[in-house]
């Protein structure tokens, strides 16, 4: 049962994947693809014994991060996202080989690298576990994490904030959107 | 099963990393990036899963707050681009190109 809710998940992982990477012209579909993948990672973690992971896989991922992404490109107004006429083929094919080979090379690594799987402990991937490991032996990395959530907030919000107004003749104007477009 | 979610794993890098290589959209590269965090996760998973210790899923949770604030920076980057070039296709954006 759970050999099949493995390959499953993993094939809705890998479909999700390459729909993202593969769908040129719509932003919010590759964005929503992105969400099957994570949604299906959450299942695999689920299976792999890490409950409180899959759990945060979900909110955070699929919850959070892909709806900041939908919100950007909503705000942006980038439902179809047409470039002229790609350039670099050859930086791109380089890219795509190095890529395939270094996979192959790593695919061919993994079968019979790893021993059983070690017996579970009572617990084992739960919130009870993983906050003791967090608040005793990885506290610090705890804190310095809340650090750089506050810093990443303040420099998005200065980031994205609009600059006051200046004066016309400003040659920083953008040309208005319906212009663009 | 551990073997397979490490395979998977690196399935999902390599096309993380094509996307991110290969696609114009700067939004797009941002999400190919956050699919290869993720892989990463799922590869921390499964060794955590081999050797029974949950030290590998503290990382993971490290690496989604990582990953959390670069989408917050990138994305504020991405508007900041925006409003200034009217675009985000990133072969336009190549002042610092060598």
């Amino acid at each position: 049962m759970s050999e099949v809710l493995f390959y499953a998940f993993a094939a809705i992982a890998v479909a999700g994947a390459l729909g993202m990477v593969l769908n040129l012209h719509n932003t919010v579909a590759a964005a929503l693809s992105l969400v099957g993948t994570m949604v299906a990672l959450g299942g695999l973690y689920v299976l792999l014994e890490a409950y409180l992971i899959g759990v945060l896989q979900i909110l955070v991922y699929a919850g959070a991060i892909v709806v900041v992404f939908l919100f950007v490109v909503m705000l942006l107004n980038l439902r179809r996202d047409v470039f002229p006429a790609g350039r670099q083929w050859m930086t791109k094919g380089l890219a795509l080989g190095i890529s395939l080979v270094v996979l192959v090379r790593f695919l061919r690594l993994v079968p019979g690298s790893f021993g059983e799987p070690a017996a579970l402990p009572e617990g084992f991937g739960g919130y009870r576990e993983i906050g003791a490991r967090l608040f005793t032996d990885y506290v610090l990395a705890f804190e310095v994490t809340s650090l750089l959530l506050l810093a990443a907030m303040v420099g998005a919000v200065i980031l994205a904030k609009r600059e006051p107004s200046e004066p016309d003749g400003d040659p920083r104007t953008p040309v208005s959107r319906s212009e663009a477009s | 099963m551990i073997e397979e979610a490490v395979a998977l794993s690196g399935i999902l890098f390599a096309i993380g990393a094509i996307g991110a290589l290969v696609r114009r959209n700067v939004i797009v590269v941002l999400m190919c990036i956050e699919l290869m965090l993720n892989a990463v996760n799922l590869a921390l998973v499964a060794f955590s899963r081999l050797w029974a210790d949950a030290t590998g899923q503290v990382f993971v949770m490290m690496v989604i707050v990582v990953a959390a604030a670069e989408v917050a920076v990138g994305l504020g980057i991405v508007i900041a681009l925006f409003r200034n070039r009217e675009s985000v296709n990133v072969e336009e954006v190549s002042l610092l190109k060598w």
